[in-house]
């Protein structure tokens, strides 16, 4: 059999480099794109799924009134607006994974999956198309969410450093991309199940984060499990940044570790990826179904 | 597509040998157990060639179709497009071919405009070349245009298969893998099909590999036409050759005289199960 082994000559590589690089690229806006027709497409879906967001964000919010109510002594307008980070930052976080989770669950659902996989595109351009969409339709999402609570409560936030919040938020959208693109192969090598046990990991991670409670309060090893949740810094640097307007320079005991965890979770998430589109391409998983 | 990977002036579309796949299946029964999709499968394809591939349900003809396009891994053998290796060159195999299968596969809520758009970012085309062939692409696919806007879930099996073939020609294929693309259509639309196929070879010099049940379809679009039974190709040879073979009159007696089966009969040995699993 005569064989194609070598790659392009060196002289020509690096044009050959470009135009690769510029079809990945191309083949990513790709897939925000078709995340843009679809959104707009689904809208009243994603209306409804705002509606009852915000729904549940007051139900977690209204606790701090309550126990104010219970004859607690508690910081109202504090405790208020600590819940509502924590639910923001838990909607987005959610929004990520079930983007990322679902890039595969979805495609199987509509049947298309195979003919992503067959098309010269990375995986790390195709999640990081479903990622990049993600984190721009979560960052609204989670802004909206946060106006909306905001203004039902009266919060006030004179001293807010919103800025810094921000960009904890998307230096910790690294990470949450990260381990969604370890959980996005769970419906690839277990077409049935995967996609409930992406809830699973999202629900640990609620547990160990201090999503609505300083992790403090926890038992000793799950302290230790929420060392090396990105989650557990994000909130902890939000909440400084919007309740105390801490600036950034002082949120670095947040940020380093959110980029170690970062910059360790995506090569992670996309050789745990790849491990399981081996497997899936093995034992044909990819076939549609459903 | 192809300044990327591009195609060997003497290099075959086609090269498979010793190609062997298996699946495990599990029954109540017998328990765990391996079942051979394809067995040592070997077989070559000329560029711009057109060879059908004939098989019952669970035959391996979609195996085939998946381990070309880099869907499947193989467990023996090898196989290369263009000289590339499907498994060591999965991306330059990517880069040359396309599919068009019995499912015609899209977003179902997005119009036949924005499933091709997004599909052709997929081959690194830019918006302002999507822009002008995509229009022209679903013209000569003969798609009415005031439905390119329509949500696919609202069009016919007819009108979905057209956009899946102009979803390959958008990507100007150089092996076009045809997974029983008329299968479930009316006589019109696979005539329609059948008439893109031989354009596809005419104007775009495409190889083509046809897996089909249609044994008129196969004899008259196809230089060569193999008879695929129970994963083990049987033979691979012009319509006039094979029947001469078997000393049979038609396609589908030669196809009987083969595999001592007639066409339409359905893997006893198999399960539903199995046979949609293997299919």
């Amino acid at each position: 059999m005569r064989a194609v082994t070598e790659k392009p000559r060196r002289s020509q590589a690096q044009a050959w480099h470009l135009r690769s690089l510029k079809h990945e690229l191309i083949g990513l806006a790709g897939v925000v794109e078709r995340n843009v027709y679809l959104t707009r497409r689904y809208i009243y879906w994603d209306l409804a799924f705002f509606v009852w967001t915000v729904a549940n964000t007051l139900t977690i919010v209204f606790i701090a009134k309550g126990i104010e109510a219970g004859g607690g002594q508690i910081d109202v307008d504090r405790a208020t607006t600590t819940l509502l980070i924590g639910a923001v930052v838990w909607a987005y976080l959610g929004i990520i994974f079930e983007f990322l989770t679902e890039t595969v669950a979805w495609e199987r659902w509509e049947g298309t999956i195979e003919y992503t996989f067959m098309a010269p595109l990375s995986r790390a351009m195709h999640l990081g198309g479903s990622g990049v969409f993600a984190v721009l339709y979560g960052l609204v999402r989670a802004i909206l969410l946060f106006v909306v609570v905001a203004l039902f409560f009266g919060l006030a936030f004179d001293d807010a450093n919103f800025a810094a919040a921000l960009v904890i938020l998307v230096v910790a959208s690294v990470s949450f991309f990260g381990i969604g693109m370890m959980t996005a192969v769970l419906p690839l090598i277990s077409p049935e199940k995967g996609a409930q046990l992406g809830f699973v990991a999202q629900g640990m991670l609620l547990v160990v984060s201090g999503v609505y409670y300083p992790v403090d309060v926890l038992p000793d090893w799950m302290q230790w499990l929420s060392k090396i949740s990105p989650a557990t810094y994000a909130l902890d640097g939000i909440r400084a940044a919007i309740l105390d307007g801490a600036p950034l320079t002082s949120l670095w005991h947040d940020i380093w570790p959110l980029l170690v965890i970062g910059v360790a979770c995506i090569p992670l998430g996309l050789g745990i990826f790849h491990r399981g589109e081996v497997y899936a391409k093995r034992h044909g998983k990819l076939k549609r179904s459903g | 597509m192809n300044q990327l990977s591009p195609v060997p002036p003497d290099a075959l579309a086609i090269e498979a040998r010793a190609l062997r796949k298996e699946f495990v299946r599990k029954d109540r029964r017998q328990g765990r157990r391996r079942v051979a999709a394809l067995a040592d499968v070997s077989l070559e394809v000329a560029r711009g060639e057109c060879v059908a591939i004939l098989g019952q349900n669970g035959s391996g003809k979609s195996t085939v179709v998946r381990l070309l396009s880099t869907l499947l891994l193989p467990d023996g053998g090898e196989a290369r497009v263009f000289g590339y290796d499907v498994v060591r060159r999965d991306k330059d195999v990517r880069r040359l071919v396309n599919r068009v299968s019995v499912e015609a596969s899209f977003f179902k809520k997005m119009s036949p405009s924005e499933n091709l758009h997004y599909a052709a970012r997929f081959y690194g085309m830019t918006p302002s070349e999507t822009g002008v062939r995509i229009p022209e692409i679903l013209e000569r696919v003969g798609f009415p245009p005031d439905r390119r806007g329509e949500p696919m879930e609202n069009l016919s099996r007819g009108m979905q298969q057209k956009v899946a073939l102009a979803r390959a020609l958008l990507t100007s294929p150089v092996l076009l893998l045809l997974d029983e693309p008329t299968t479930g259509l009316d006589p019109r639309s696979k005539l329609e099909v059948q008439d893109f196929v031989r354009e596809m070879r005419v104007v775009h010099d495409s190889t083509i590999l046809l897996c089909t049940h249609d044994l008129g379809e196969a004899e008259s679009l196809a230089e060569r036409v193999g008879i695929l039974d129970r994963g083990e190709l049987l033979a691979l040879e012009p319509a006039a050759d094979l029947k001469a073979r078997y000393g049979a009159e038609t396609l589908e007696e030669a196809f009987f005289a083969a595999t001592g089966r007639g066409f339409e009969d359905e893997h006893d040995e198999l399960d539903a199960e199995e046979r949609k699993a293997l299919a």
